[in-house]
């Protein structure tokens, strides 16, 4: 079972970064170094729980669906990353937007794949 | 803190391409769900084809609506993403009222099933805002 702290602290890092990009987009503003420092952080956090998740997988507990679960790890990987360079190309609130959204997705597939592990849904 | 959002003064009217600004915001939520529909619909079909074969090709023909009006609406490729927003306002209204009705035939859900209940009914707002983005932004 992956650890829930970690879970929990990615669900909450997630939150804050998308309520600090949301804020940046109703002042209108581009995001700035901050911003992406938060979702790096975010990041860190998701990267270190796809680890876990990989290390539970490699040492044979596997959820009843494991290509949907895979599919989710290779998600929440590759979100951030690919929302804060989308919010780069549009340096305007509408990248913050991007961002805020990218970093809300983080939390969803963290409970889908809690989900999916658990056996529910 | 943030200041209230002012709505801004309405711009003369103008062409102006559908992947930038506000719709750049719609060009990445689309390809968020092109990306899990593709997904979704290619787990589905390679390991449980036969539990309901008409929900997963419904689902797989979603994949491919939002992969192309992903595409369309990054590409300004107006008429072609007005095609899919509307086989998608149909598609998630015909399939969430099919999947209510006939809930044996959609036992696994699908992005349209309960109208996208499952995806926060994103996927019901998604091609109504995609609608109405293309009209706000069409050529005088």
């Amino acid at each position: 079972m992956t650890p829930h702290g970690l879970g929990t602290a990615v669900i909450i890092a997630g939150l804050l970064a998308a309520a600090w990009c949301l804020v940046t987009a109703l002042r209108r503003r581009a995001i700035g170094i901050g911003e992406l420092a938060a979702m790096a952080a975010v990041e860190a956090l998701v990267i270190a729980q796809v680890a876990v998740s990989a290390w539970h997988l490699a040492t044979g507990d596997r959820p009843r669906e494991l290509a949907t679960f895979i599919g989710y790890l290779v998600a929440i990987l590759i979100v951030l990353p690919l929302a804060g360079i989308l919010a780069r190309l549009e340096p305007t609130r509408w990248g913050s937007l991007i961002a805020a959204v990218g970093c809300l997705v983080v939390p969803v597939l963290i409970v889908r794949l809690n989900q999916i592990w658990t056996g529910v849904g | 803190m943030a200041e209230p959002v002012v709505t801004e003064p309405a711009p003369a009217r103008r062409s102006r391409p559908t992947g930038t600004g506000p719709g750049r915001v719609l060009v990445a939520v689309y390809g968020l769900f092109a990306l899990s529909a593709s997904a979704r619909a290619g787990v589905q079909i390679a390991t449980k084809f036969h539990e309901a074969p008409l929900a997963f090709v419904l689902s797989a023909l979603a994949a491919v609506i939002y992969v192309v009006a992903t595409v369309a609406l990054a590409r300004n490729d107006r008429r072609l993403a007005i095609a899919c927003c509307s086989v998608e306002l149909l598609g998630v209204l015909a399939i969430g009222t099919a999947s209510l009705l006939d809930r044996a035939a959609f036992p696994d859900a699908t992005v349209w099933s309960g109208y996208g209940m499952g995806y926060g009914f994103v996927p019901l707002v998604l091609p109504v805002v995609g609608l109405w983005w293309l009209r706000r932004t069409r050529p005088a």
